[in-house]
């Protein structure tokens, strides 16, 4: 018997994973598909209340809005990202040091 | 063990270990291989989960979208005779440590209790599968396509008409964002 428990176990492992690529990589890219982890997890949080509560659809349509938040999101950063390689000639983000005093 | 818990476990198993070698790959492109199969594994669940239609979004904008917009990243953010796109990993033990305690207290599934000298017994069981979830009667499963396009064009209509102003918005930041300056 699948509960809700079950989808929500796995939606903390893939938030705390996502959480780890965040902490652990020096890449841009990569911590973008952190972020891109946890957003899902987010997303599968949602639609799991949503088909386990009362039987509305807000869950699913939050989760709707939050893809729409990720498309937007991972254009925009992607832009810095290419500006950071344009300026550094590198994706790494601790040499994005550049309001050091 | 029924058909759904199966589906269910073959699912989570894919999302789960595909999303570990999205954080654990040494190689850019395995990780958004690998990222490929962890949005799969999220739209199946989805499809267990009766939402159709946030299931072929998921594909759609996801699989689509965002994972070809990474791979773009990952392309125009290294040479191109830069064959091994290595990704450097700081601080591992540390982040492991946080992120491992962090999921064992929001979800370890298993109830594990053990004595400790001093402290007593100890008992190990996520936060979520100690709640008592109000789970009401749940949604029968159907088509969910046509509700929700009637949701998004009455109740939820400013949402709607702001997340469409938010996706132009950001797309002609991101293009002025990395438009070449004359001057510079």
């Amino acid at each position: 018997m699948i509960t809700l428990p079950h989808y929500l176990t796995v939606s903390a492992a893939l938030f705390t994973l996502g959480l780890l690529g965040v902490l652990t990589r020096r890449n841009a890219v990569n911590v973008l598909m952190g972020i891109e982890l946890i957003l899902n997890s987010a997303n599968l949080n949602l639609v799991a209340f949503s088909r386990y509560g009362t039987g509305n659809l807000q869950g699913q349509l939050f989760a709707v809005f939050v893809i729409v938040i990720a498309a937007a999101e991972v254009a925009v950063a992607l832009a810095i990202v290419l500006t950071l390689y344009r300026l550094r000639r590198t994706p790494n983000l601790d040499e994005a040091d550049f309001l050091r005093g | 063990m029924s058909a759904e818990a199966a589906i269910f476990y073959v699912f989570a198993v894919i999302t789960v270990a595909s999303a570990a070698v999205v954080v654990l790959a040494r190689s850019l492109i395995y990780s958004a291989f690998a990222l490929l199969f962890t949005f799969f594994g999220v739209a199946g669940l989805y499809v267990i989960l009766g939402a159709d239609f946030l299931a072929a979004t998921q594909l759609l904008v996801y699989v689509g979208g965002i994972l070809v917009l990474l791979l773009f990243g990952v392309m125009l953010t290294h040479k191109l005779y830069d064959l091994d796109l290595k990704s450097e990993v700081t601080q591992f033990l540390p982040a492991a440590i946080i992120c491992g305690g962090l999921f064992t207290l929001l979800a370890w599934p298993i109830d594990i209790s053990f004595s400790l000298p001093w402290i007593g017994t100890v008992r190990v069981l996520g936060a979520l599968w100690q709640t008592s979830w109000a789970t009401g009667s749940g949604r029968a499963a159907g088509a969910t396509t046509e509700e929700i396009g009637r949701l998004f064009m009455s109740t939820y209509l400013l949402p709607f008409e702001a997340a469409s102003v938010l996706l132009l918005v950001a797309l002609m930041g991101a293009a002025m964002i990395v438009r070449r300056r004359k001057d510079a």
